[in-house]
Parts: structure tokens; C-alpha cells; sequence
């Protein structure tokens, strides 16, 4: 063994020992039975007057997006249900929330 | 004459144990469930207490879908570059007649709906209910779904329907919703050889590990949670939403830093994310409880606020099966009684108030809102592992300092008034009873 493998086995300091994954990625990993109806709407004319946008950072699965114009940009198809979005919206009537139709939407497996 | 004498709407745990019951009781039950199968949108940060199980289903520990039997409960407290862990362990707990398990809640909700089943009641999924039914008087006597003809009437219904039930605010049970009493809770399923599991959690067979984590939410109050499956290992965090949307980081963001934790890092290593999930978990306790009981309707599980996050104590699939367990029953009674006005269903109330339901809530009211305080979660992880830290550093030649020192100064470093140490000591000591 030379002195440099010796000294490449001697550094134990390892950063992140597994691939960070993409939220495409991440999101790939749940499965969602999309329907054509959105259970979920935006009011984007409520959104262009709101600047806290706490949808934008708390929602889990990333599905608010700020639009260059100031609106919110919004997908309803990866949604996990939670409720989080319309708990922290300040704006009255900005979110409409439903549950997905029967047998549609979000479908955990090993939760 | 109604459809069926009981609907019970969401066949989570206490959706299926109020089914059970009711059909024990000789009751037409129909179990409605808006997901493809029962447990379908079904997420927790992971153990079930299954005791109460044993006047439902006594034999319920060799057929259950278990994961692992938590056999060493970890408390852990994190600093940024520290941690300290509380951890005891009885191998007993895997042994008959057993403590605490993890299980997928697919798995286990799934189960335990067939139960109902078995006991008579109708499961119907793939139907999510729209809305609520009265009669003349305004009684509630039935439900509206997305199927089409799909109105159905009964006597009582029993809301099941998960933390944002729509069915309790319908009825009129809460008052104003406030984002202040829920968390988020964000999970990874990882997964790893069951014996790279074994080794790295010190565990054999189907014993498992449970550590839930104070401090390495990246500022955010809330907690962590690591727990082991049979060759999966679950880590997520709850994080309190007016705390998480008034800052930049995102959950999936918060989740990363955690497992980058010095402590955390070498029990993931290598570990491939499989499952992605998000629920939000009513936190607040007694103090955002709405009424559970109206004319025709009674409200179980977490649609009626009932988990129990109080530091110490996680708790919430045994309180959705005992308080489904009891609407069940009081419905029947209800029915064979031929009052189920909201004056007949007060056997609910009575009930969860001389169980554990609402008797460990009452004792712990003040704990839930004491540990997700800006003290508990900012300053006292540092300050415990600051102590400790120091405890056990040896500085020599430096003597070692006493410990009346070592609490002085690291209370002064942490920025901690002593006069509100004593005070969240008391409120621990008198919330904790």
C-alpha cells in the first residue's frame, strides 16, 4: 500500500453519503391516480394581491409557484391532500379545497 | 326506514373500530372510504399502541401486519453539532403480549377494516362523502357521496374522516380553524437490507427502534422521528405550519438537514428514498377539540382532534381506535335505545372522559403548546447538550468544573433566564402530573 492510499483510507470526513434527490424525483416516488377534475383552485386574482405567499414554501408537495406578473402558477394533480394550503392562506376565497373523487388522488403504499 | 341503522365514514383506525363495534352490536354498519382500499391516504410518524385492541380483537397481535416490536424508545435531543439520547430497552416489549409496533398504514388500516368486515359491517371504497344529510327537525340522518344515486340514510353517523374533517365543521363542531394547533408532518421511506438494519439499530428479528427527535428542524418548532420497518427505515419531521410558512426553508429542505446530522447520517447511509408523503396532525390537544357529539353524528379519531403530541408521548392511532371503539358502541346503544338525538349519544362523551381518551389529554393540556414553545425548541437543546458536552469533556490539566458551574454558565450561554427554567420546569412538572 503506498503512502497515499494509506492517507486516502485515513480521511474518514465524508460529506452526504447518498444522492440528493430532485422534488421531480421525490414526487415520483409517491403514486397519484390523477383525475381530470382539479379538487383543488386558485384564485389567482386573490394571489396577485397576497405577499406572504406562505403556500409557496409550506406546501409539501411544491405545487404553488410564484409567476413572473405576480400570480401564483398552481397543479393540482400531485397533491398529497394534507390541508396545509388553505390553513396558511391568509386570503379569504383564494383556495378552494375539496378531496379528489372517490378512489382518485394521492395512494400511500408504505407510510 | 333508513338505508343501514350506522354509516361510518373513513376506515382509518377509528373509522374501522367504530364499525367493528357497532356490528359486534348486531348493527347494520356501512363503512365508506374515499380511498382505493383503507389506508390509502393514511401517513403517521410511527408507532401504534395497539393495547386497546384487546377487547376488540383479543387475538389481534399474530394476525396484525406489523412491521417491527419497538423494543428500545429513544428520546434525542440535537444540538448542531451535538446529540444526547435518552434510550431504554426491553426486549420484552417483542415478546407476547407486546407494547408498541410500527407498520406501514396501508398494511394495518387495511387489516383492520377487513375486520369490520368479518364482523358484519359493509365496506364500500372509492367513494368520498360530499356532505352531510337532515332530517325535518334538522337532525343529521344520512350522507351525501360523489357516486352518482349515492345518498344513504341511517340513524347515526360517525365522522372518522381524518384531520381536516369536513363532516365535523359542517355539523358545526369547531370553532374558527386555526393554523396555530396543526403541524405538517414529512416522511421518507428509506430503504435498506434488513441487516444492515439489525446491525445499525443494535436489534435482531422483528425488534424494532423508535427515536423521536427535540431540536434539528433547522429553526422550524417541531420535531423528528427516525423508526425502523423490517427493511425500511422510516425519517420525517412535524413542523408547526405558521412557524414553517413564515420562513424560507421548504419541509423537504428541513427533512435533508436532519439526516445530515452528525447522529442521524450513519443510520441512513446508503439508504434509497422509496416513498415520499405529507399529513398534517392535529397538535394542539384539548384545546382544539370540537364538540363530538350532535344530533345523529358523532365525531372519532383525529376529525375530532384526538392525538396526543405531548414531547414524551406520541400518540394517535390508539386514541382513534378507542374513541372509534366507543362511538361504535354508544351508537348501538343509542339505536337499541331508540334516542339517537345528541342527549342519547352522550354515552360517547361519558365514555372518552372516563378513559384514557380524554383523561390523558386532560392531565397533559399544557404540554403540547409547553414543548412546541420557542424555548423548548430553540434554546433548551442547546442548553441540555451544552451541559452535557462539558460534562464529559475532559479538559486537562484544567480540573473539572462543578456542575452548579456547568448550569450557571451554559443557562447564561443559551440565553435562558433562570426565572423561566423554573418556570417551564413547573409547568413540565405539573403538566406531566
Amino acid at each position: 500500500m503506498s503512502l497515499e492510499s494509506l492517507r486516502a483510507a485515513n480521511n474518514i470526513e465524508r460529506d452526504t453519503t447518498w444522492a440528493e434527490l430532485s422534488f421531480q424525483e421525490r414526487i415520483d416516488t409517491a403514486e397519484f391516480r390523477i383525475h381530470e377534475r382539479a379538487h383543488i383552485t386558485v384564485n389567482g386574482d386573490s394571489c396577485r394581491g397576497c405577499t406572504t405567499r406562505e403556500c409557496v414554501v409550506a406546501c409539501p408537495a411544491n405545487l404553488f409557484v410564484p409567476t413572473s406578473d405576480g400570480g401564483i402558477l398552481f397543479n393540482y394533480e400531485n397533491c398529497f391532500e394534507c390541508g396545509t394550503c388553505y390553513m396558511v392562506c391568509n386570503e379569504a376565497g383564494a383556495i378552494t379545497w375539496t378531496y379528489p373523487e372517490g378512489g382518485y388522488g394521492i395512494v400511500f403504499h408504505r407510510t | 326506514m333508513t338505508d343501514t341503522d350506522i354509516i361510518v365514514v373513513g376506515a382509518g383506525p377509528a373509522g374501522s373500530c367504530a364499525a367493528i363495534a357497532a356490528a359486534k352490536a348486531g348493527k347494520r354498519v356501512v363503512l365508506i372510504e374515499r380511498g382505493p382500499f383503507p389506508g390509502s391516504k393514511n401517513m403517521y410518524g410511527g408507532v401504534i399502541y395497539p393495547r386497546i385492541l384487546d377487547e376488540l380483537i383479543p387475538d389481534w397481535f399474530e394476525h396484525a401486519p406489523i412491521q417491527r416490536w419497538i423494543v428500545r424508545r429513544s428520546t434525542m435531543l440535537l444540538s448542531d453539532t451535538g446529540a444526547l439520547n435518552i434510550d431504554y430497552r426491553s426486549n420484552a416489549w417483542g415478546q407476547a403480549p407486546y407494547n408498541g409496533a410500527t407498520a406501514y398504514r396501508p398494511d394495518f388500516d387495511n387489516w383492520l377494516a377487513q375486520q369490520a368486515v368479518a364482523a358484519g359491517a359493509e365496506l364500500i371504497c372509492s367513494t368520498t362523502v360530499t356532505g352531510l344529510l337532515r332530517d325535518a327537525q334538522g337532525r343529521i340522518n344520512g350522507i351525501t357521496t360523489d357516486r352518482p344515486d349515492g345518498d344513504l340514510t341511517a340513524s347515526v353517523v360517525i365522522a372518522c374522516d381524518g384531520v381536516n374533517s369536513f363532516i365535523a365543521k359542517e355539523a358545526g363542531l369547531y370553532k374558527a380553524v386555526d393554523a396555530s394547533n396543526y403541524t405538517l408532518g414529512v416522511k421518507e421511506t428509506l430503504s435498506l437490507p434488513k441487516s444492515v438494519i439489525d446491525e445499525r439499530f443494535g436489534v435482531r428479528d422483528n425488534q424494532g427502534v423508535d427515536i423521536e427527535i427535540l431540536g434539528g428542524t433547522s429553526g422550524v418548532n417541531g420535531g423528528g422521528f427516525i423508526y425502523t420497518n423490517l427493511d425500511t427505515i422510516a425519517v420525517g419531521v412535524v413542523l408547526k405550519l405558521p412557524k414553517l410558512s413564515a420562513q424560507k426553508k421548504r419541509p423537504e429542505e428541513i427533512i435533508a438537514e436532519l439526516k445530515r446530522h452528525p447522529a442521524i447520517a450513519p443510520l441512513i447511509e446508503g439508504a434509497e428514498v422509496i416513498e415520499y408523503s405529507a399529513h398534517l396532525i392535529p397538535e394542539a390537544g384539548l384545546d382544539m377539540m370540537p364538540k363530538m357529539v350532535a344530533d345523529g353524528l358523532l365525531v372519532a379519531g383525529d376529525a375530532a382532534a384526538l392525538c396526543l403530541a405531548a414531547g414524551i408521548w406520541l400518540e394517535g392511532v390508539n386514541f382513534a381506535m378507542a374513541s372509534g371503539m366507543y362511538a361504535g358502541q354508544s351508537a348501538a346503544q343509542a339505536m337499541t335505545a331508540g334516542n339517537t338525538t345528541a342527549a342519547g349519544l352522550q354515552t360517547y362523551t361519558k365514555k372518552l372522559n372516563e378513559t384514557f381518551v380524554l383523561k390523558d389529554h386532560k392531565k397533559l393540556r399544557k404540554i403540547p403548546h409547553l414543548v412546541l414553545s420557542d424555548r423548548v425548541q430553540h434554546k433548551y437543546p442547546g442548553f441540555v447538550t451544552g451541559i452535557v458536552e462539558r460534562m464529559f469533556r475532559v479538559e486537562n490539566p484544567h480540573p473539572k468544573p462543578g456542575v452548579r458551574r456547568i448550569l450557571r454558565e451554559e443557562r447564561k450561554k443559551a440565553g435562558i433566564s433562570l426565572m423561566d427554567l423554573v418556570r417551564d420546569a413547573l409547568t413540565g412538572l405539573k403538566g406531566f402530573g
